[in-house]
């Protein structure tokens, strides 16, 4: 066991200094430090104020009624009253996501706590720094089955970074301060404070800042020297190196010393789901997504490289495949903030545990030392190779001749969007056309769930990124089965002011449950079928729906009305609008590595393998 | 497969046993023996798991445990250079006719007889995982009625404490 501790005794004034260098969390403004006497649910609103923080998602309800109260006076707080708490809890993580501040959302206690269970599990998969509040029953009936008693905090254990249950007013300022710390430091995650009514009734003092005293949490180590230098000689000796990028990147806000690396190395690059916009799509030596539904030429190359410089990223299964013949012929550098991330699916030849922005620094840095010692190295023949595999198998898709594909659609939304907008996805087919025909040129300009695969994360999350960049193009590129689940927010988007852009991407169906029917299932299309828009239904139907909501909507079937209406939609910016996009219900995402199989085995259509594999 | 034996020196606050345990069966970790209890420092508890996994989930144990908040410091003990004891009470089945002969056998473990009753005996013995499994072997023939054991506390040899360097640091 290592001894080198370093322990985390900081003050908020201490974490509001880090936070200035890295805007993680609001920067704390001045507030006096003297004790005001107030009650528990008073001093949870000040401490919000005093962390900076601007905009809280919630519902209110028995148990969290007292903190609604101090927050109705608040100037500084802006509430959005949600419809349901998981759109709460999507739209913290989308405003987290778009903005690299911490998303707070609010719910009582109980049922409104049990439905912010999904997006705090999202989060933590996807390392989103969130902080959930929830009211909980009176302490003295904590136990009893109490009316909308949940143990949230037992519930959240395994999805959490930390959780507290707080019964003391006078320790609502410590946990809030804690809270905010624990989420935006270290690898980003959800922490959920649950308050019980009588902390938030009885009678406390304020002051800030409070003390913090984590001796356990020591979120971030500068990456170590040796290991550094022992990757840069890795990438020296390498033929075939190739960087694997993930989220965590976007997260550490690296992308623009990694734009410097991959110039300055030309070693060629792959971009995961959570990564989409690290690298600029045009980069040429961008090779696209890999994973289950990547290109040819990303998921080839980390099949064939003698070298994965992975940063941010954590060989998940639907990247690797098969996980004993991934990238078989290949050392592995890693780098990451979680150790416990470094060698858990994959032994790392090169461990190096650190904030990608400081590895990548310190990588450019030894990097180009070596250059100047040894010259730079050169990787023409791989540069060449995965070239052709990028110009010889572009991810694309055949046009049906009746009815509108919905690849074209979400290609003319990117084209006609630009950069400058934000994509947030649903989960399923439309999710991964997103993420392969938008091009990204921006981190954060694409928003989804990865890790969990939500289905609704879409319309809460966009509203989320709407809040948090009002200036911005939100798009939300939703599935009509994703858009049943999560549509109720749109009233909170038109009574708001968020005027977010739907993109129904309508086959009727749940696509990616019937893709996989179609593949392994004999076309036997149990349960799938939303009865949205083919035969003759539409239930319910998208454009009365979005009407009554009070959205702009209206229905695109035919390919020549793409353009005009995603025109028509990004001049609407008083109220939200909803396209609903009637699509072919057979198209497929390609490629596709069927699950639990080798990456060897990529398809790029049905039983249609690369033409190498024919070959062989 | 190998057992190995981790201290995980935990802050004493409540939840903090849920939260480990719940680690453990979360991510398919077997315990064998969890031991939990205060420390010379009051706001310290020391938790002794013994884990039943392969070297390399073992890695993932100790990485995963100290990203929970509330862990302290992870020490893997080694069996050579710590000592380990569990504490057992066994309730025999003894009458007139075979109890010298018990409780010969109980000292011959340096066991101790803590509780008679006309038709059984209590015996208390601490040791290594062996000696407390030979002691049940040879009284199993006289007919167990009851047993308890407790988790395997242990600490390492020498003068170094694992404790001390954790509150100094905290």
């Amino acid at each position: 066991m290592t001894d080198s501790l370093t322990s985390t005794k900081a003050s908020p004034a201490d974490l509001a200094a880090q936070n200035r260098q890295r805007p993680s969390a609001p920067a704390a403004p001045a507030v006096p430090a003297v004790p005001e006497p107030c009650t528990g649910a008073q001093s949870l609103v000040k401490s919000l104020e005093a962390i900076g923080v601007d905009t809280v998602f919630g519902l209110p309800g028995g148990a969290i009624l007292p903190a609604y109260d101090p927050l109705m006076d608040s100037t500084k707080v802006r509430h959005i009253l949600v419809r349901h708490e998981q759109g709460a809890g999507h739209a913290a993580e989308g405003y987290a996501v778009a903005s690299g501040r911490i998303g707070v959302c609010m719910a009582t206690s109980g049922p409104g706590a049990t439905n912010l269970v999904t997006p705090i599990a999202d989060a933590y998969m996807d390392s989103v720094p969130m902080v959930a509040i929830t009211g909980q029953v009176n302490s003295a009936a904590i136990g009893t089955d109490a009316f909308q008693e949940a143990d949230i905090r037992g519930i959240t254990m395994p999805i959490t970074k930390h959780n507290y249950l707080v019964t003391n007013p006078d320790e609502i300022p410590r946990a809030i301060a804690e809270a905010f710390h624990i989420a935006g430091t270290g690898r980003p995650g959800p922490v959920l404070v649950d308050i019980s009514k009588d902390a938030l009734t009885g009678s406390t003092t304020f002051s800030w800042p409070p003390v913090i005293d984590l001796p356990g949490y020591r979120p971030v180590a500068r990456p170590h020297g040796k290991q550094i230098r022992e990757a840069a000689r890795y990438i020296a000796a390498a033929r075939q190196p190739l960087f694997y990028i993930g989220g965590g990147v976007i997260r550490a806000r690296a992308s623009e010393v990694l734009r410097t690396l991959v110039d300055l190395t030309q070693i060629p690059v792959v971009t995961t789901l959570m990564a989409r916009g690290a690298v600029p799509d045009s980069h040429p030596l961008h090779l696209g997504m890999p994973g289950m539904h990547g290109s040819v030429a990303a998921v080839t190359a980390l099949q064939k490289t003698d070298l994965i410089i992975a940063l941010g990223t954590r060989f998940d299964d639907r990247v690797t495949g098969q996980l004993s013949t991934f990238a078989p012929n290949a050392k592995v550098i890693h780098a990451d903030i979680d150790p416990a991330e470094i060698s858990k699916n994959r032994t790392a030849d090169v461990p190096i545990v650190g904030d990608c922005k400081d590895v990548i620094t310190d990588l450019i840095e030894a990097i180009t030392a070596e250059q100047a010692a040894h010259g730079a190295a050169e990787y023409e023949a791989w540069q060449a190779t995965v070239a052709e595999w990028k110009e010889t198998y572009p991810v694309g898709y055949t046009t049906t001749p009746d009815g509108l594909s919905p690849q074209y659609v979400i290609e003319r939304l990117g084209a006609l969007s630009g950069p400058e907008a934000t994509y947030v996805a649903g989960v399923g087919q439309h999710q991964m056309w997103a993420a392969q025909f938008v091009q990204y040129s921006r981190p954060n300009s694409w928003i989804n769930s990865g890790g969990l695969g939500t289905m609704g994360f879409a319309v809460p999350a966009a509203m989320g990124a709407k809040v948090a960049e009002p200036h911005r193009t939100v798009w939300a590129i939703d599935g009509d089965g994703c858009f049943q689940m999560t549509n109720q927010e749109l009233a909170t988007c038109v009574i708001n002011d968020i005027p977010i852009k739907v993109a129904v991407i309508n086959n009727s169906s749940l696509g990616m449950v019937r893709q996989w029917q179609t593949l392994f299932y004999n076309e036997r299309y149990s349960n799938t079928d939303l009865h949205t828009s083919h035969n003759q239904q539409r239930i319910p139907d998208f454009v009365k729906l979005g009407d009554a909501y009070g959205c702009a909507s209206w229905r695109v079937e035919r390919p020549e009305e793409v353009d005009e209406a995603i025109i028509k939609a990004l001049e609407i910016n008083d109220r939200p609008v909803v396209i609903d996009f009637v699509v072919h219900r057979d198209a497929m995402v390609w490629p596709m590595v069927p699950a639990g199989v080798s990456n060897d085995k990529i398809l790029i259509a049905r039983g249609g393998a690369p033409l190498w594999e024919r070959e062989a | 497969m190998p057992k190995n034996t981790l201290s995980v020196l935990v802050e004493n606050k409540p939840g903090v046993l849920a939260r480990i345990a719940a680690l453990f069966s979360r991510r398919g970790f077997n315990i064998d023996s969890l031991a939990v209890g205060p420390t010379e420092h009051p706001d310290v508890s020391r938790m002794t798991v013994v884990v039943d996994v392969d070297e390399l989930p073992l890695e993932q144990v100790t990485k995963q445990l100290n990203k929970l908040v509330e862990v302290l410091k992870v020490v893997e003990l080694e069996p050579q250079s710590s000592v380990q004891r569990q504490i057992v009470l066994v309730k025999v089945r003894a009458d007139a006719s075979n109890r010298s002969h018990i409780v010969e056998t109980a000292e011959l473990f340096r066991a101790k007889v803590v509780d008679v009753a006309s038709d059984s005996l209590t015996i208390e013995a601490t040791g290594k995982v062996e000696k407390i499994q030979a002691l049940l072997g040879v009284l199993e023939p006289f007919g167990i009625r009851e047993l308890v054991q407790s988790g395997v506390v242990a600490v390492g040899r020498g003068p170094r404490s694992i404790t001390d360097r954790a509150l100094r640091s905290a």
